[in-house]
């Protein structure tokens, strides 16, 4: 086919024509596109920069160690021990059914700690390590890191695990330490980053839980590289967090060793405190619990029998059992009395066994009555009729100031949880919270203790601590923190006056040491061992007029839970006060005859710096004595952690 | 002008024609691909495995390919130009009856040594046919009604079966190219100006019939679109590749992050590194001057052969390398649009750069016609 010429030409003409104008509007888009290019990679490349390394790079916080705590003289209470653990890398081990079954080989795995493993391997991805087994014995882990080579993704490594190592003893005191839980999460106003990382492990109860924030210390932070599917390619650099701070307690171990060991058995509180500081030497509540169970995770059945025991091991009576304290409660009604100058101290009042009250007889615990009795007198035998009067005639109003004076109703500022207020009741408090008026019965039944009175073994330590100095002393249980010591301020005087201190302070003496006073058994020899005390008997229950008339039913006679509380409080050396003890047996019986032996042991142990001779007991009851103190289980003496006493 | 004519003046003939190579094209094509297999060597961590050898093997091949279409005579190619178009819609068809289902469409048959993506030789075969035909024609009809209306089912028929597969990237790549073919043949700029604006409509349509029951794209290209519209959106989801490609582009900076340091391609953050976002890898490891480079060479590809087109007087050659220099443009204009979110996700590869036999092939075969027209033009004795 033939075409003119000069129809190509034109034909060529117009195909230039328009390959310029394409052209130029190719060279439009490609200054588009150059443009697009300037903008993204010159203009905007900080920003972008900046995003690629945040895809890059993650953070990865190192958890600090938590901080220790120790006793008085440095002894650890609670430390951190190397846990070790095998992990497992699944794309690491290729068969992880075969390298599992050597490593059961190996070192002791129960079928469910395997099957746990291989779920939470399907789980994740293959490139996460899982933990197989955990707190292995060095013999156990050693054997694993020798055979390392032959078992494909197997790891030994090292973490670090709460411990306990005096356990029992400071599981109300010192708490234990758990993983955060949700429920933390929600409970807790703190935005540590740490708290985000699962299993992290915070304080619970006690000293762990209400010094969190000091002794868990701050998170270190290492920069990982991660690829888009999170796996970490390399560590870029690291910045080490701050440890823990340690923690010191004004509590002795060994004494409280001692409280909790001569209280076995029973479901009882004791406190030591000194009575000048207001330190706590001892707070012991029995039955206790192991704390480690805790930290490695507990079993249901441990935990149900646990909240089942009727002694409540997992309480801190010391400071949350609140007690009517019953005739200990007596030198607080005395005080009122004589400061009101509502009574002198030589005017007597005749017991005759019983006072009447309108057509309602209050009766004295001696059924015969005591006969004339003065102040001293009415402490040293626990009379209540001379209470029922002088209360008469002074009003709870001023004997519940009184108590709130010698610090009782109130709550103390204690690193522990649910420290309770206890109750001292007024008139007030009777109209708001019952809406019922005060009644004269109302004010006999709490002038010796009972009815609507309720204090804790705390809060009665702290009040014959009172009494002993005259001095407002608060309870303390921190000594010091990272090293320093907590600033203690120096206790004001009380304002009550010292005679009427002196002479309440007399009749204790004589409750101890003077013949026919009610825990005069209980009695210590020598003057730096003497202690003073008041007894105490809290009912339970109502006597009824009929059960009085056949005789009132012995303690021993009714089942536990309904057996009267046995209460003693007491301070020593009696010239130069020391400690004061407060004591509660649960359901104990009698005051004299169940706490007043224990706070004895307990003070003169304090007092002593250890088991006290035999010779600081009277002669009759040293036999039995000495084999009371071979028959406890005491603690092997621990020496202190070197180098960390620093206040 | 025809064949006849060629006796007045010499074309290279025999060994001769190897002087007579656009040489300087050669070149250029070899130094794109090369930084093609630069990169390839460092998406996959500093290996000629599994990208890079398999990437040169296929280079080698194609530069063998395009010697030996460039050495056939460019009338050869001309008479077999309805043959190839109509071979390459059967191939079409075959893909939509016994395709293998890849990236949820069908692309490919799979011939045992390569797996042949018809769609990428349509791009050629359209090309080939419709110079043919601007050739055939009388330039005084050429944008009359019924000559206008013939390429544009012969444009419209491949352009139907690729979108079917679903390939909106190469539907969109075929009618913008034979577009570009029967533009630079002298259509008249009215049809131009109705066809813009009945497309104008047509995305309108589009975009208002989602949701509706006779909703005429699929739901992940609508999902595509939203993405480029807002990438910022869906930053895990959709919007993924498109953020990721910005940080990685935008990262690189002046001079980039050096040479397999990119931290976006080396740690997986970039989808599809090897293919469609490889230039992105590129610009993140070497940067403003790196992409401008390469950007760069592709203009002077386009402007060798400009130049070659505008010398010859055969209508036929010239449109050819036109349409071929067009389609040539229109793939890594889209992908580099695309990568650096100024179009939507439609997947297109960067020529020549991205892993992948057929496409590599195809472009170095269409390189050969080039060639061809370039060595049998007419010249003076």
């Amino acid at each position: 086919m033939r075409r003119p010429d000069r129809d190509n030409q034109r034909s060529l003409r117009k195909i230039r024509r328009r390959t310029l104008l394409l052209g130029g509007m190719q060279v439009g888009v490609l200054g588009i596109l150059g443009a697009r290019m300037r903008q993204l990679q010159i203009k905007e490349s900080e920003k972008f920069r900046l995003l690629a390394e945040e895809n890059r790079i993650n953070l990865r916080l190192l958890p600090p160690a938590r901080g220790l705590i120790y006793d008085r003289n440095g002894v650890l209470l609670a430390g951190n021990e190397p846990n070790y653990r095998v992990v497992i890398v699944r794309e690491d081990a290729g068969d992880v059914d075969k390298v599992l079954g050597l490593l059961a080989q190996i070192i002791p795995l129960s079928e469910e700690d395997l099957d746990r493993a291989r779920r939470e391997i399907s789980r994740r991805s293959p490139f996460v390590p899982i933990t197989v087994a955990d707190r292995l014995t060095w013999d156990d882990f050693a054997e694993v890191a020798v055979n390392a080579p032959a078992l494909p993704g197997i790891t030994p490594e090292v973490g670090l695990s709460r411990t306990y190592p005096l356990d029992k003893d400071f599981a109300h005191v010192v708490g234990y330490v758990g993983p955060v839980s949700d429920f933390d999460l929600q409970r807790i106003d703190d935005d540590d980053p740490l708290l985000q990382i699962p299993r992290f492990q915070i304080g619970k109860t006690g000293v762990e839980n209400k010094l969190e924030r000091s002794l868990r210390g701050s998170a270190g932070t290492k920069r990982i590289e991660v690829n888009a599917a999170g796996r970490v390619m390399r560590e870029l650099d690291r910045e080490e967090g701050r440890a823990g701070a340690n923690v010191q307690l004004t509590i002795d171990y060994a004494l409280q060793n001692y409280a909790e060991a001569r209280m076995l058995g029973e479901s009882a509180a004791a406190i030591v405190m000194d009575v000048e500081t207001g330190e706590i030497a001892a707070m012991a509540s029995a039955p206790g619990f192991d704390p480690n169970k805790f930290v490695r995770g507990i079993s249901s059945p441990d935990f149900k029998a646990l909240l089942d025991d009727p002694y409540r091991p997992l309480a801190n009576k010391t400071v949350q059992g609140t007690y009517p304290p019953g005739s200990t409660f007596k030198v607080v009604t005395a005080l009122a009395a004589l400061e009101d100058g509502h009574m002198s101290l030589d005017e007597t009042v005749r017991c005759v066994g019983y006072t009447e009250l309108g057509d309602r007889r209050f009766h004295c615990w001696k059924r015969g009555g005591h006969g004339a009795m003065d102040l001293t007198a009415s402490l040293r035998e626990s009379c209540d009729v001379y209470y029922y009067e002088i209360a008469q005639r002074v009003g709870i109003d001023r004997i519940a100031d009184m108590a709130r004076k010698l610090g009782l109703g109130q709550r103390y500022d204690l690193p522990i949880n649910a420290v309770a207020s206890g109750l001292m009741p007024d008139k007030v408090w009777k109209t708001e919270t019952k809406g019922e008026d005060w009644l004269i019965g109302d004010t006999l039944n709490a002038c010796i203790g009972q009815g609507f009175v309720l204090s804790s073994p705390l809060q009665l330590a702290v009040m014959t601590a009172r009494i002993s100095t005259g001095k407002m002393t608060v309870p303390t249980l921190i000594r010091a923190v990272d090293g320093r010591r907590r600033l203690q301020r120096p206790a004001a005087t009380l304002d009550i006056s010292a005679g009427n201190l002196r002479a309440v302070r007399d009749a204790m003496d004589e409750v101890v040491n003077k013949r026919g006073g009610t825990a005069h058994r209980s009695r210590l020899l020598g003057e730096d061992m003497q202690m003073a005390g008041k007894t105490g008997t809290s009912q339970v229950r109502n006597i009824t007029a009929a059960e009085r008339a056949s005789g009132v039913i012995r303690n021993e006679d009714l089942p536990w839970e309904r057996r009267d509380h046995a209460l003693f409080v007491g301070y020593g050396p009696v010239e130069t006060p020391r400690y004061a003890v407060s004591v509660v047996v649960e359901h104990g019986g009698g005051g004299s005859a169940a706490a007043a032996p224990i706070a004895r042991d307990i003070m003169a142990y304090a007092l002593h710096g250890g088991l006290p001779p035999v010779e600081a007991y009277p002669s009759e009851i040293r036999d039995r004595i000495a084999s009371e103190q071979d028959a406890l289980i005491l603690r092997e003496p621990i020496a202190p952690t070197e180098g960390r006493i620093r206040a | 002008m025809s064949y006849l004519e060629y006796n007045l003046r010499s074309v290279p003939s025999g060994l001769a024609k190897v002087l007579y190579l656009n040489w300087g094209l050669v070149l250029l094509l070899t130094a794109v691909s090369s930084m093609g297999f630069l990169m390839l060597y460092s998406v996959a961590g500093g290996s000629i495995e599994p990208w890079a050898d398999p990437q040169i093997k296929r280079f080698a091949l194609g530069m063998s390919v395009m010697l030996f279409v460039g050495f056939v005579p460019i009338h050869f190619w001309r008479n077999s130009a309805v043959l190839a178009y109509g071979l390459s819609l059967i191939l079409l068809l075959a893909v939509e009856l016994f395709g293998v289902v890849g990236m949820g469409a069908q692309r490919w048959i799979d011939l045992g040594f390569m797996r042949l993506q018809p769609s990428e030789l349509t791009k050629i075969t359209l090309v080939m046919l419709l110079a043919a035909y601007y050739d055939w024609l009388d330039v005084e009809k050429v944008s009359k009604p019924q000559w206008v209306f013939v390429p544009v089912v012969l444009i419209l028929a491949p352009v139907a079966l690729v979108l079917g597969q679903p390939d909106l990237g190469t539907a969109l790549l075929l009618l913008i190219g034979g577009g570009a073919v029967m533009f630079l043949a002298g259509v008249s700029l009215w049809y131009f100006a109705v066809v813009i604006s009945g497309g104008v409509g047509l995305v309108t349509a589009v975009m208002a019939s989602r949701g509706t029951e006779w909703q005429l794209i699929k739901d992940y290209q609508f999902r595509r679109i939203d993405t480029f519209l807002d990438p910022s959106n869906d930053p895990l989801g959709a919007g993924y590749h498109i953020t990721q490609s910005k940080i990685a582009l935008g990262s690189g900076g002046w001079t980039g992050r050096g040479f397999m340091e990119g931290t976006q391609s080396r740690l997986n953050f970039l989808p599809e590194k090897h293919t469609d976002f490889i230039f992105t890898t590129l610009a993140e490891e070497f940067g403003f001057v790196g992409a401008t480079s390469l950007l760069f060479l592709y203009a002077l590809i386009i402007a060798f052969c400009i130049s070659s087109a505008l010398k010859t007087d055969d209508r036929f050659s010239s449109l050819l390398i036109l349409g071929i220099a067009v389609t040539f443009f229109l793939y890594f204009a889209i992908n580099m649009a695309m990568v650096m979110g100024l179009a939507p996700v439609v997947g297109v590869p960067l020529p020549l750069v991205s892993y992948g036999g057929s496409a590599m092939l195809v472009i170095l075969a269409a390189f050969g016609l080039v060639q061809s027209a370039h060595i049998h033009r007419p010249r003076l004795r």
